[in-house]
C-alpha cells in the first residue's frame, strides 16, 4: 500500500509527479491511499507517509483534454477526487480513447467534477460583491466569498485583469486573494468578522434591483436554479428578494384590475403628410412613391425599394433584373459583385458609367431565407408585370435614346413580353416608341460560369455588347 | 431630482426590453493598468437574477423615459402619465463605474426615449459611451439601443464604442407595428438593420484581410433586436417567419421575444392580461431549433400556426412525424439524433464521440445527461427498443404532459 501525502488541496503538480511514477511502478489504484498535509484525511492516514518513488526513465503520454479535466477536477471539495483521477489515469496508460467515452462511470465523474468546478468558478466571477473601504482618495475594495470548492486561485487572475486600476481583496474562508495594483498574492482563508459590512452603494443598487424587475411575470424558481440560496446571504440585493415576490401579485393584480388610464394630455400630432399625386414624374417623387410601393407581395421581406439612380440627362438607361442581398441592404442598384463586374466591362467598353442611368425591372429583392443566408429567386411573371408601371415611368422621365436589357427579366419588362436573350443578342432593336434596345446578359451570369474559360470568353462578348453603347453615348455626346 | 429617484425611473422604464446578454463580444481586459473593465469572447456574466427569472447582467437604463412617440404597448408613450425623468451624461457614466467596480454588473444597457429628433437623441446616447471608452478607459461591455434613421456618422461612432447595438423589430407585423405605433416605421427600422449588417460586414472583412492600418471597430457582438409577444394577433407562425427573415436578411445574433405583460398606465387600446410566459418560453425553443438544431420555420408550427403549449416543439414535431422513429442511437446521423426529442447539442457531440469506442446501453442515458422518460419512446439502443405499439399509440402524448397539479406552477 502507497500512502501519498500531497502539499495542498490544489496541489495539482505534486499529484501528477506522484501520479505519474505510481503508473510507471504498475500500482495498482487500490493499493493507492491519497491525502493532504493538514487536511481531515490525516486522521485516517498512517503516521508516515511512503517514501517518494523513484521516476524512472519510463514515459507515457495522455490526451491534453485529460489534463484539463483532472487540473479542474482536482479543486473540487470530495475527498475522493486523486483516487479517481488517479485510477483514470490508470486506465488511461493503456486505453488512450477511454477520455472520449463519456459513459464512462469514472470519465463521468471527473467530468461531474470539472464541471461543478467551472460552474462555482462562474459563480464566483458573478456573485462577489467589493465593499468599498477606507477614505475617498485612496479607496480599497474588499469582498467576503464563501466558494463551494477550492477555487480562489483560479479565479483569481479574473479578478485582476478586471479590476487592474484598483486594490482589492477576496477574503474566502479558505484563502484570501489580494490585488495592490501590480501583483495577485495569497494569504490563509479568515472569518467572515474580518469583512467589511457595508458599502453606501447598497441602497443605489438594491434601488436598481426592485426597479429593472418586472412583478407580472414572477418566476421564482428559475431564479433559484441560477442564483442558489447559498450565495444569498453574502448578497446585498438579496435581502430585499423576498419582499419583492411578496409584493408581486399584489401589484399586479392592481395594474390588471385598475381600469386604463385616459392620456394625460390631448396629442398635438402633426398632420401626416397629405399622400399627393405628383404633378410630375420627376424622378425624385417616383422614387418616394415607389419605396411604398405594395403591388406586390415581395415588399414584405425586403428591406427597401431599390430604385433607379443615375443623371436624369442620362440617354442611356441600363435595366438589370433585380436587387440582390447587398443591393437590398445598401438601398442601392448595382453595389455588389455584379455591381463591380458591371463597372469593369463598363469602363473597358468605353461607357461613361456616371453618365448612364442603372435600375432593374423589379425592384425588390426576392429571395428565401436559409439560416444565414438568403437565396436569390428569379422574379416571377406577375412579380415583372407588377414593377412595370416603375420601369416605364423611369423610360418617361429619363427620355433615354437607348434602353440596355441585362438578363432575361431584364428584357422581359423592356419588350413587355418574354423574349430569349440568345436571339435578341448584341443588336439594336427598335421599340415602338422610337427608342433603340440592345439586349445582352446579366453580369451575374458572367460569376456564376463554372469555367474560366468561357467566363473569358463570355466576359469579352458582355464587353463587345456594351460598346454598342459606347459608340451611342460618344455620337451623342458630340451632338450635345 | 436625486440620481437614485432616477434610476428608480429610469430603470423601471427599461425592464420591458428582454435583451439583457453580454455575450459574444471580442476578448478586452485592463491588465495594461490603464482604465477598467474586462470581457470575455464566449459566456457573459450575470451578476444577478431577478425574481422575474431574468438575469441582470447590465445596468439596463434609459437616458430620459420622455418620448415623442406614442407607442401603445410602450409605458413611456407620449400620452402615459408616469412620471418622468432624464440623466445627464455623467450621472450615467458615473453610475456604471461605481456599479462596475462593485462587481454588480457586466457593463451598460442604454436606451431612450426619442427626443428633439432622432440624431439628438442618437447623440445622447453615444456621448455617455464615448466619455466611458475614451476619458475613463472602460473595458466592460456595453450594448446601445440604434435609433432608427439616425444620421450615418451616429451609427458609425455608436460601433465603435459599443459592443453591441440593437433596435427593435416591436411587432412581428407591419400591420401591428403600423396600428399600436403609428410613428414607428417598419421600413426605416429595417433600412436601419440593413445599415448595420452592412457596416458589421464590412468591419469582418477588415479583421480577416491582414494590413497594416488598424481595421476599423464596428459592434463586435453584433446586433440583436426585439418583438413583443402576445399584444397584437400575430400567430407563432408568423412570429417565427419574422425571426428567419431577420436572422438571415440582418445577420442578428439574437431575436428576443417579450411576452407583453401589464404595464402600469396602459392604453385602453390593449388587453391588460398576465403575459404569455409559457408562449414565450415556447418560441424561445423553437427559436433554438432554427439556429441550432437545423429546422426550417415550416417543420416547427402545424396547421395550426400555434406552437403547443403542453409540450415542447421538438416533442411536438417527433410526434408528428412517428415514421421516422425510433432511431438507433448507434447508427443515426448527426442531424437525425439532433431531432430526437430531449437530446441536446451537447448531448449529440457526447453520443458521436462516446460510439466511436463503446456502444451505447440504456444505463448509460444518465450519464449522458438525456432525460430517459422524453427519449426511450424515439429510440432504440443495444439493449433497449420500444415495444412496436408504442409510438402508434394515441396516448404517447399523454406521457410527456406535466401532471395536472404541475399547471399554473411558476414557470
Amino acid at each position: 500500500m502507497q500512502y501519498i501525502t500531497l502539499d495542498s488541496e490544489t496541489d495539482f503538480d505534486g499529484w501528477r509527479k506522484t501520479a505519474r511514477a505510481l503508473v510507471l511502478h504498475h500500482v495498482a489504484p487500490d493499493d493507492v491511499t491519497w491525502a493532504v498535509r493538514g487536511g481531515e484525511a490525516d486522521l485516517f492516514a498512517p503516521p508516515a507517509p511512503s517514501p517518494i518513488l523513484e521516476v524512472n526513465d519510463g514515459t507515457f503520454s495522455v490526451s491534453s483534454k485529460f489534463i484539463d479535466l483532472a487540473k479542474a477536477a482536482i479543486l473540487h471539495r470530495d475527498g475522493e477526487r486523486f483516487a479517481i483521477l488517479y485510477r483514470l489515469l490508470f486506465r488511461l496508460k493503456d486505453n488512450h480513447d477511454l477520455i472520449d467515452v463519456a459513459t464512462d462511470p469514472d470519465v463521468a465523474k471527473i467530468t461531474a467534477m470539472a464541471r461543478a468546478v467551472h460552474r462555482d468558478e462562474h459563480k464566483m466571477h458573478a456573485f462577489v460583491r467589493f465593499r468599498e473601504i477606507g477614505r475617498e482618495r485612496e479607496p480599497h475594495y474588499v469582498a467576503w466569498f464563501e466558494p463551494e470548492h477550492h477555487i480562489v486561485e483560479l479565479a483569481g487572475p479574473f479578478f485582476a485583469k478586471r479590476f487592474a486600476d484598483m486594490p482589492w481583496s477576496i477574503l474566502t474562508p479558505d484563502l484570501c486573494a489580494h490585488w495592490d495594483g501590480h501583483a495577485l498574492s495569497f494569504t490563509p482563508g479568515v472569518s467572515k468578522s474580518e469583512a467589511p459590512g457595508e458599502d453606501r452603494l447598497e441602497e443605489t443598487w438594491r434601488r436598481y434591483y426592485a426597479s429593472i424587475f418586472n412583478p407580472a411575470r414572477l418566476k421564482v424558481k428559475a431564479m433559484q436554479t441560477e442564483m442558489p440560496k447559498k450565495y444569498w446571504r453574502n448578497l446585498p440585493e438579496a435581502s430585499i428578494i423576498k419582499p419583492l415576490i411578496e409584493d408581486a401579485e399584489r401589484m399586479t393584480g392592481a395594474m390588471i384590475a385598475n381600469a386604463a388610464t385616459d392620456p394625460h394630455k390631448p396629442q398635438k400630432r402633426p398632420e401626416a403628410p397629405m399622400k399627393r399625386k405628383p404633378a410630375t414624374d420627376s424622378l425624385e417623387t417616383l422614387r418616394e412613391e415607389a419605396a411604398h410601393c405594395r403591388a406586390c407581395h415581395l415588399y414584405k421581406d425586403a428591406t427597401q425599394t431599390v430604385f433607379g439612380e443615375g443623371p436624369k440627362s442620362a440617354n442611356i438607361m441600363l435595366v438589370g433584373e433585380q436587387p440582390g442581398d447587398k443591393e437590398d441592404l445598401a438601398g442601392h442598384p448595382f453595389v455588389g459583385p455584379a455591381g463591380q463586374m458591371l463597372d469593369r466591362a463598363l469602363a473597358e467598353a468605353g461607357v461613361d458609367r456616371k453618365k448612364v442611368y442603372v435600375t432593374n425591372a423589379v425592384k425588390h429583392f426576392k429571395f428565401v431565407p436559409r439560416g444565414k443566408i438568403r437565396l436569390h429567386q428569379k422574379p416571377a411573371t406577375p412579380e415583372i408585370k407588377a414593377c412595370r408601371q416603375w420601369y416605364e415611368r423611369e423610360v418617361s422621365a429619363i427620355q433615354p435614346d437607348l434602353i440596355v436589357a441585362m438578363g432575361a427579366t431584364a428584357a422581359q419588362s423592356v419588350f413587355g413580353k418574354i423574349t430569349p436573350i440568345g436571339k435578341t443578342r448584341g443588336r439594336l432593336i427598335d421599340l415602338p416608341d422610337g427608342r433603340k434596345a440592345l439586349v445582352t446578359v446579366h453580369p451575374s451570369y458572367l460569376l456564376r460560369l463554372p469555367d474560366p474559360e468561357a467566363k473569358v470568353v463570355e466576359y469579352q462578348r458582355f464587353v463587345a455588347d456594351l460598346k454598342i453603347a459606347a459608340s451611342l453615348q460618344r455620337r451623342s455626346s458630340r451632338a450635345a | 431630482m436625486d440620481v437614485q429617484r432616477k434610476l428608480a425611473i429610469l430603470a423601471d422604464a427599461a425592464k420591458y426590453d428582454a435583451s439583457c446578454a453580454s455575450s459574444g463580444t471580442e476578448k478586452r481586459d485592463s491588465s495594461d493598468g490603464k482604465g477598467m473593465g474586462s470581457t470575455a469572447p464566449g459566456m457573459g456574466i450575470c451578476h444577478s437574477y431577478a425574481p422575474d427569472g431574468r438575469c441582470i447582467s447590465l445596468l439596463k437604463v434609459l437616458l430620459t423615459n420622455a418620448c415623442n412617440y406614442d407607442c401603445l404597448y410602450c409605458v413611456n408613450r407620449a400620452s402615459s402619465n408616469v412620471p418622468r425623468a432624464r440623466f445627464t451624461i455623467d450621472e450615467v457614466v458615473k453610475l456604471t463605474l461605481d456599479f462596475y467596480r462593485r462587481n454588480y454588473i457586466e457593463g451598460l444597457f442604454l436606451s431612450s426615449g426619442i427626443i428633439r429628433s432622432p440624431d439628438y437623441t442618437m447623440e445622447q446616447v453615444v456621448s455617455v459611451a464615448r466619455k466611458l471608452r475614451e476619458e475613463h478607459h472602460f473595458r466592460g461591455y456595453i450594448h446601445l439601443k440604434t435609433i432608427p434613421e439616425a444620421d450615418d456618422a451616429l451609427i458609425a461612432e455608436a460601433g465603435k464604442y459599443a459592443d453591441r447595438l440593437s433596435i427593435n423589430i416591436e411587432m412581428p407585423q407591419e400591420t401591428s407595428l403600423q396600428q399600436f405605433a403609428p410613428e414607428k416605421d417598419v421600413r426605416a427600422i429595417r433600412r436601419t438593420m440593413g445599415r448595420l449588417r452592412l457596416k458589421l460586414d464590412e468591419a469582418e472583412e477588415d479583421r480577416s484581410v491582414k494590413t497594416k492600418a488598424k481595421p476599423q471597430r464596428f459592434a463586435p457582438a453584433g446586433q440583436s433586436t426585439q418583438m413583443i409577444v402576445g399584444a397584437d394577433s400575430a400567430n407563432d407562425h408568423t412570429i417565427l417567419h419574422t425571426s428567419a427573415n431577420l436572422y438571415g436578411s440582418y445577420r442578428l445574433r439574437r431575436v428576443y421575444y417579450s411576452a407583453f405583460s401589464p404595464i402600469p398606465d396602459a392604453s385602453r387600446a390593449l388587453p391588460l392580461v398576465q403575459p404569455p410566459l409559457l408562449r414565450e418560453h415556447r418560441l424561445y425553443q423553437a427559436d433554438w431549433l432554427m439556429r441550432f438544431y437545423g429546422f426550417a420555420v415550416g417543420e416547427i408550427v402545424d396547421d395550426s400556426a400555434m406552437l403547443p403549449l403542453d409540450i415542447d416543439p421538438k416533442l411536438a414535431w417527433a410526434l408528428r412525424h412517428r415514421d421516422r422513429f425510433p432511431l438507433d442511437v448507434n447508427r443515426a446521423s448527426r442531424e437525425e439524433l439532433l431531432r430526437v426529442p430531449g437530446f441536446g447539442t451537447k448531448a449529440v457531440e457526447r453520443i458521436i464521440a462516446t460510439r466511436r469506442t463503446t456502444t451505447i446501453r440504456l444505463s448509460d442515458l444518465a450519464r449522458l445527461h438525456v432525460p430517459k422518460h422524453k427519449a426511450l419512446p424515439f429510440i432504440v439502443l443495444s439493449d433497449h427498443r420500444p415495444s412496436p405499439h408504442s409510438l402508434d399509440e394515441a396516448r404517447l402524448i399523454e406521457r410527456f404532459k406535466p401532471k395536472a397539479t404541475q399547471l399554473g406552477f411558476g414557470f
